[in-house]
């Protein structure tokens, strides 16, 4: 039987330093061992918990879409005990991972539709991997129009770079890239993304939306979706609690009867007006 | 299967078979605790008590397990990995192990083996080595409400055998194969043993005068329930000492931590209780739960709204009543459900 507690071994391939205020690093982590690599079987939308042992483990969106590969990329914010420490350690070194936890996207139930992507900040990762997924070779055609607009305060702040610019190039996608106030030599959309998404006025026709993004960018965004006539269950939205064990079980993630952690983080809008706001 | 019976001088002859295959467990003083205790043949049993002060649930859920280890040594190409602490070498019986102890293992176990892709293995491992013989309750405390909460004095689920105390014998009742064979030497009971545990039943279950009412709690919705008036003052006297979550035998949440000496590094969990403020709090500084209010509703919606719909039904609460007579403020759990059924807006 499965030990869910037990960590895959991984090792470092790469550390970059994501943002200009050096508080993001991206990391890209190899399976030490291949079965190990293989039973790590995700999709967009779920995470794992980073395991550095002697600090513990933090839970992180999958940032990398299987459709890439074997490796594992994590966009980490440094903020507490664990992602400290990780921010400190070098390509080599040996640490854990344990998932994939969560359940993903709905990407089977949004075949055939529209989709709309609304990303905030670091919280882009996740949408990171679904992009990568949907405009796959594999993929692309099962979807219809897609729309995505991510936002972050200045264009050094924003993830991704050479990854956004692939996707501003590409005829399949409507990207609109935003920061919130113009600097010299930016030459794509300026403005907060509840602005950015009121001018593009995605239809909710056949569509559906993924929002992710700073509690404040969620608040402004909902009336512009209310006003194009999005319904809750066209609006998909990513949850972070604290957390430890990733497998319902340990008690503290719950939002009313549900485990961030087991049942989300995927929520649509519809189910999270019928819980209480414990996120 | 049939109910079996054995006097009670001859209790060391069971204890001896049962120690044969098992370590043998059971409730015993300690002062003027009750504490549950290695037994080892020639031991006397106790048999009059109400119940063990702790729950049993550190036998299949310690309060500090270690769960893996690893080499702390970043160069050595063995380090770094986590591997995990074997399981239980051997076999433990749990003796007089009151029925509503047992209920809660079984209410537990909807909690670490939900998933079968993420069976909480250290759960598992002590729970399927670890077999249950009941006492039945022939003098429940004031506390008890086991009744209204889908369980009782002489409550079989859960359990390998049901000891019934009847004076100079004891009922013996094997409730599953393993109880069966470990009880195969001893004699058939009479029907007068089986009538007389029936009686102490019916006579044990009508002491508990004083239960919980959940009809309501059930029919509203979870944001009904959720915002009904009298989480306003429940939470009032709480201090969030946490004791109700360490003493209940169904509050199962905890935290993992690493901790290191040297080169050896660990992995524990140990239990937490959702009273605690930084269960919740978030490295940003948000805290969803951040007030008292927030946290004593969460304990009670999460046994007898949350926990029914997540687990068929099933309340996080067998009736124990340890929460109430350990609680450092009074607060009865009882009263607690029974505001919570109230009708809103009366």
């Amino acid at each position: 039987m499965k030990n869910p507690y037990l960590p895959y071994p991984v090792r470092i391939r790469k550390v970059e330093i994501a943002t200009e205020d050096r508080s993001l690093r991206t990391f890209e982590l190899e399976f030490l061992n291949r079965e190990d690599a293989e039973a790590f079987d995700y999709l967009p939308g779920q995470f794992a918990e980073l395991s550095v042992p002697g600090y513990g483990e933090a839970p992180i969106g999958i940032a990398s879409s299987p459709t890439e590969g074997e490796h594992l990329t994590f966009t980490v914010s440094k903020a507490g005990l664990v992602t400290s420490k990780l921010h400190s350690m070098k390509e080599g070194d040996i640490m854990g991972v344990r998932g994939p936890l969560g359940k993903p996207y709905p990407l089977k139930d949004m075949e055939g539709k529209n989709i709309v992507i609304l990303a905030g900040g670091y919280a882009v990762t996740t949408l990171r991997s679904t992009m990568v997924w949907l405009l796959h070779p594999d993929n692309r055609d099962s979807y219809g129009e897609i729309t995505f607009v991510y936002g972050a305060r200045t264009p050094g702040m924003l993830l991704y770079k050479d990854t956004l610019e692939e996707w501003d190039q590409r005829s399949d996608v409507n990207t609109y890239i935003t920061i919130d106030n113009h600097v010299e030599g930016w030459d794509k959309y300026v403005g907060f993304v509840p602005q950015i998404a009121e001018e593009v006025a995605p239809s909710p026709e056949n569509a559906v939306a993924l929002i992710c993004g700073p509690p404040i960018m969620i608040k402004f965004t909902q009336p512009v979706l209310d006003k194009c006539g999005w319904t809750g269950d066209q609006i998909i939205m990513s949850l972070e609690n604290r957390m430890k064990c990733g497998i319902g079980i340990c008690g503290r993630c719950n939002v009313g009867p549900y485990y961030v952690c087991k049942d989300g983080p995927v929520f649509t809008k519809a189910q999270l007006d019928e819980l209480p706001k414990e996120y | 299967m049939a109910d079996k019976r054995i006097n009670k001088a001859e209790l060391p002859k069971l204890l001896e078979r049962l120690a044969q295959e098992h370590e043998v467990f059971a409730p015993a003083r300690d002062g003027s605790a009750m504490v549950w205790s290695r037994v080892e043949p020639g031991d006397v049993l106790e048999l009059e008590f109400t119940n063990t002060d702790l729950s049993p649930k550190g036998f299949l859920f310690p309060q500090t397990e270690r769960l893996m280890h690893f080499k702390n040594d970043p160069e050595d190409p063995e380090g770094m990995i986590m591997e995990a602490e074997p399981g239980l070498p051997g076999k433990r019986l749990l003796l007089n192990i009151r029925p509503c102890d047992a209920k809660a293992f079984k209410v537990l176990d909807k909690v670490f083996e939900r998933d079968e892709e993420a069976t909480d293995v250290y759960w598992k491992d002590k729970r399927d080595k670890t077999v249950l013989f009941g006492l039945a309750c022939k003098d429940p405390c004031p506390t008890c409400f086991c009744t209204t909460v889908n369980c009782g004095p002489h409550f079989e689920e859960g359990l390998d055998a049901l000891l019934v105390d009847l004076g100079d014998r004891l009922l013996v009742r094997p409730l599953s194969e393993t109880g069966e064979r470990l009880t195969a030497d001893l004699e058939e009971a009479g029907q007068e043993d089986t009538e007389a545990a029936t009686a102490q039943k019916e006579e044990a279950e009508a002491a508990i005068t004083r239960g919980v009412s959940m009809e309501n709690i059930e029919a509203r919705n979870v944001l009904e329930e959720y915002e009904h008036p009298c989480f306003d003052r429940i939470f009032e006297p709480c201090i969030n000492c946490g004791t109700c979550t360490y003493y209940c035998p169904t509050c199962h949440c905890f935290d993992i931590q690493d901790e290191t000496q040297g080169e050896l590094g660990k992995r524990y969990r140990t239990w937490d209780t959702c009273m605690s403020w930084l269960f919740t709090h978030h490295t940003s500084g948000h805290n969803p739960r951040g007030t008292k209010k927030d946290r004593v509703r969460q304990r009670f919606m999460h046994k007898f709204k949350y926990m029914p719909i997540k687990l068929e039904g099933s309340i996080g609460c067998v009736g124990c009543g340890r929460c109430t007579s350990k609680c450092p403020v009074n607060i009865d759990v009882r009263s607690v459900v029974n505001s919570m059924n109230e009708q809103i807006g009366e």
